[in-house]
């Protein structure tokens, strides 16, 4: 490894720049082709039926009057599908068409290709299903002990964490219990896909994932087909944000695609996809914090449940995060976490950013905040007390041995000027609480600060084998890299090219298609892990091919290897006699190599929830500054400032832009994300009634500190950055809100409501 | 067996996007001006996110108007001058100042709401060139991002003003 050196001086779009990314262009230009722009020739238009009802039994499905319609080429439902009947990440529970019952709103019962969109979708409305609609089970609580819905029973997932001394006590406690909502990953770029049958019994399906291989996994098993008759190719990706890991549509697009050997296409409406992928898991938690009276933490106690609603997609590794991490980034000596994610007739829950670290940390942060207010502390010297260092146990009993600049991140955040004061007189209306329209009584607005820091894994966990495969092949001077990661929106694209850059120092790096067909897995964008996994991957297969490089031009001149190198993009040696471009030192040759990277393995969880489970962690904090409004509860998040532990800043400004992003996610849930449900129904499936922040509601975040301390063991010392903005944010700015108004609050998204109504009783209690 | 579903009458009329007129042959009534531009034009810039005009990812001009096109009828839309993304984009592979600004400060993640802002910040800045980060953001709150948090947003809108005016003053 010796041979290669980096990028020359003078090369410009190597690691550590703010490098443009190379999709930018044909993205502003409108010509980026997202899976919803793709079209072949003689495509038909899918469409899916789906349940209206949380619960029920399907009597009986007569889907003739589907077929009567003109321009109908085929209509499938359960009895359809040649393989195994249904799929899931983790276990596959989940039906790929309801067959005799429905356990959620929006299951598909089955599918329709026509000639027209509009065709599809009535068709699809015209297909006779008798319910008998049964009592939906919708209490996370209840469904415990409930008559299960599902042969696998309504517990999904128990995990246990006993951790020192079960009895410990402490000289102050507080205890409290918390909620947050269900929330929607809101992608912009609905789900859709183009399924092509091809000539070999196969198909090819084009389309916004994740994970390629895992998908193509799941649809062989449902096909009835060999893997390599499935092959995925990567279509642009809308977002993601953890909604695109579980299949929504994939195998009843394939089925439609070789029924008809046409190509068929899909893309869902809004409501669709707010009922067509999984949401982030609703949490109910009770929490007791036991500490000395210097404020040390004794113990902790939790209680969680989880709401995974009617299959299991990732429940178990979601409820495993909340588990090893409800205790947040502090040195806790004792604890006791009962977690447990249960089955019910609620939409399925799975994967979003933060992945389980999202609930407890609104939990545990507002404890902390009500164990400083009862030992009378600065809840900032709380924190900074009890903050884990690198060599701290964690409640998994796992020593956290990798870089933990947790007290850097509270005090760089806590160090960081506030923002000016609001002059009531002299701000527009439109910065006041609710904006145009809804606006606040100056002199009735309250200002409040929050505080808040939390931490997740980087990676895979527990055993699992997380792995991601990248090829580099150099011809002609020019680098090629492929490899079937997904770029969602993050920048992995930008990053596959500087880090070739970095190593042959060329400007010029291609990217191969993403693909199933040629290439092995690069796991799942998720988990905050493709600039670690494949970063590493594209890393070992370019040096693989640089090394190649030089032996064959030590082998061709016939001079020592050691006395070679590459460096600044030419082959050298030591005494200047040799000096090649890249092109000169191939000769002509062609080079390609394929690496498999692999991070160091963990171990599951035991039956009391310790073991090594984890490979890598990353911190972050947020300062949120927050105006309400006293009379109508409105919130304006002012400001919020941040500060991360991210290993090492690859691209500062693809950094930014995930830290901002992530940010203005857990504002919105913070304050007014949430699928309402009722009774298993969803009452607000559309972007008019779910709201996501826009520009008047997203904060200016500043970013108080990059902690650049890298991470042994990570290529180039980075740690993945998609997913700690996600954590911390929604608790700090909800204890700004208690700052502001002195409510409790003890659940999230905090509504006008939970603010208004609460302070009018207090009012008039009083009198 | 007997067919229970209505046959909408199809209609054929004429478009004038960006420019140039187009001819839409044998269309559903019900073909929303994002979907006629889209699958019968060709035009899939414009995208399609939420039909119900909330996100602002279709965001067109009708007549210099800002619009969201999935909420007007194509066939509505008849006899009045339509300009996309398409129309807002050099030819080659060139950007405009817009353009160039929203890929160089960051703006651009996954993308798809990139096109509909791109027209809502070039109307803006058309409108209203010097637009204060208020105002910007008032302008932009009708375009729903869920990458970015909008910061670099802002950051590219006002880099597009300072190349703008930097453009004017050369003149």
């Amino acid at each position: 490894m010796t041979t290669v050196l980096t990028t020359g001086p003078g090369l410009r779009g190597g690691l550590g720049e703010s490098v443009r990314r190379p999709d930018g262009g044909p993205k502003a230009r409108g010509e980026f082709a997202f899976s919803s722009d793709l079209e072949a020739e003689d495509m038909l238009w899918a469409h899916l039926l789906r349940s209206p009802h949380p619960s029920a039994a399907i009597s009986s499905l007569d889907l003739s009057p589907a077929f009567a319609v003109p321009g109908v080429a085929a209509v499938l439902a359960a009895g359809d599908v040649p393989g195994r009947q249904s799929f899931g990440l983790d276990y596959p529970d989940q039906p790929v068409f309801a067959g005799k019952v429905v356990r959620h709103v929006g299951e598909p019962i089955a599918a329709v290709a026509a000639d027209h969109p509009i065709t599809a979708r009535r068709a699809a409305e015209a297909i006779a299903v008798t319910y008998e609609v049964t009592e939906p089970l919708t209490d996370p609580e209840a469904a415990m002990e409930a008559p299960p819905i599902h042969e696998r029973g309504n517990v999904l997932f128990h995990q246990d964490i006993v951790h020192g001394d079960p009895g410990a006590t402490g000289e102050v406690s507080v205890e409290g219990s918390y909620a947050t909502a269900m929330q929607d990953q809101a992608f912009l770029g609905p789900e859709s896909a183009l399924a092509v049958p091809a000539g070999d019994g196969g198909v090819d399906l084009y389309l916004a994932t994740q994970w390629l291989h895992v998908d193509r996994d799941q649809i062989a098993a449902c096909l009835g087909l060999p893997l390599d008759l499935v092959r995925l190719h990567l279509s642009g990706v809308g977002g993601a944000f953890g909604a695109r890991e579980d299949m929504s549509m994939q195998v009843q697009l394939c089925l439609l695609a070789m029924r008809t050997g046409r190509p068929v296409k899909i893309v869902f409406s809004r409501e669709e996809s707010f009922l067509g992928h999984v949401h982030r898991h609703p949490a109910r938690m009770w929490y007791r914090h036991s500490a000395d009276a210097d404020g040390n933490l004794v113990k902790v106690e939790a209680k969680l449940i989880l709401d995974g609603g009617a299959y299991l997609s990732s429940s178990p590794a979601v409820l495993q995060n909340a588990a090893c991490f409800a205790a947040g980034p502090y040195r806790v000596p004792n604890a006791v976490v009962d977690a447990t994610a249960v089955r019910t007739n609620n939409p399925p829950c799975g994967a979003m950013r933060g992945f389980g670290a999202v609930q407890v940390c609104f939990a545990y942060e507002t404890q902390m905040d009500k164990l400083a207010a009862a030992l009378r502390m600065d809840p900032v010297e709380l924190r900074l007390r009890n903050a884990l260092r690198t060599g701290d146990t964690m409640i998994t009993g796992q020593v956290l041995s990798g870089a933990a600049p947790v007290a850097e991140v509270i005090r760089a955040v806590a160090a960081a000027p506030l923002p000016a004061e609001p002059g009531p007189s002299d701000a527009p209306e439109i910065a006041l609480p609710g904006g145009a329209g809804r606006t606040a009584e100056r002199d009735r607005v309250r200002r409040g600060i929050g505080f808040a820091v939390g931490f997740k894994n980087l990676m895979y966990s527990a055993g699992f084998d997380d792995f991601t495969t990248a090829r580099c092949r150099l011809e002609e001077g020019r680098v090629t890299i492929t490899s079937a990661a997904v770029e969602v929106g993050q920048g992995l694209v930008t990053l596959m090219q500087q880090i070739a850059r970095h190593i042959f120092g060329v400007a010029d790096v291609s990217l191969g298609e993403a693909t199933t067909a040629g290439i092995g897995s690069a796991g799942s964008t998720s988990a905050s892990r493709q600039t670690w996994m494949t970063g590493g991957a594209v890393e070992a297969a370019c040096r693989a091919v640089a090394e190649r490089l030089v032996s064959s031009v030590a082998q061709r001149l016939e001079r020592p290897l050691a006395s070679l190198r590459l460096d600044g993009g030419r082959v050298c040696s030591d005494d200047g006699a040799v000096d090649l471009s890249l092109v000169g030192a191939a000769s002509g040759q062609v080079f390609e190599e394929t690496a498999v990277y692999r991070h160091p393995p963990t171990e599951e969880l035991d039956e009391k929830g310790q073991g090594n489970a984890h490979v890598s962690f990353a911190f972050g904090a947020h300062r949120a500054v927050v105006d309400v409004d006293l009379d109508l509860g409105l919130v304006r998040v002012v400001d919020v400032t941040t500060a991360q532990d991210v290993g090492r800043a690859l691209n500062p400004l693809q950094l930014i832009g995930q830290i901002e992003g992530g940010t203005a996610q857990g504002v919105g849930l913070a304050v007014m994300e949430e699928i309402v449900l009722d009774r298993g129904t969803v009452r607000n499936p559309s972007f008019t009634d779910y709201i996501i922040p826009t520009a008047l509601d997203s904060p200016p975040v500043t970013i108080a500190g990059l902690i650049e301390e890298p991470e042994p063991g990570a290529p180039h010392g980075a740690k993945g950055a998609g997913e700690p903005p996600a954590i911390s944010s929604t608790a700090a700015v909800a204890a700004a809100i208690r700052d502001a108004t002195g409510l409790e609050l003890a659940r999230v998204p905090i509504r006008p409501q939970d603010i208004a109504l609460a302070l009018a009783a207090f009012e008039e209690d009083r009198q | 067996m007997t067919n229970t579903t209505s046959v909408p009458e199809l209609l054929s009329y004429t478009l004038n996007v960006n420019g140039r007129d187009h001819q839409v042959s044998d269309a559903e009534l019900g073909e929303n001006l994002l979907f006629v531009l889209r699958e019968r034009l060709g035009l899939r810039g414009s995208k399609n996110a939420c039909e119900q005009g909330e996100c602002g990812s279709c965001s067109v001009l009708v007549d210099g108007r800002l619009e969201c096109s999935c909420t007007m009828l194509a066939a509505a839309a008849t006899g009045r001058q339509i300009v996309t993304v398409e129309g807002l984009t050099p030819s080659g592979d060139g950007l405009s100042e817009v353009q160039e600004a929203f890929v160089a400060e960051g703006a651009v993640q996954c993308g798809f709401c990139t096109p509909g802002l791109i027209v809502s910040v070039s109307d803006l800045l058309d409108r209203l060139p010097l637009a204060t980060e208020l105002e910007i953001r008032e302008a932009i709150s009708g375009n729903l991002c869920r990458c970015t948090g909008y910061g670099r947003i802002i950051a590219a809108v006002q880099a597009a003003q300072h190349a703008r005016s930097a453009r004017e003053a050369l003149r």
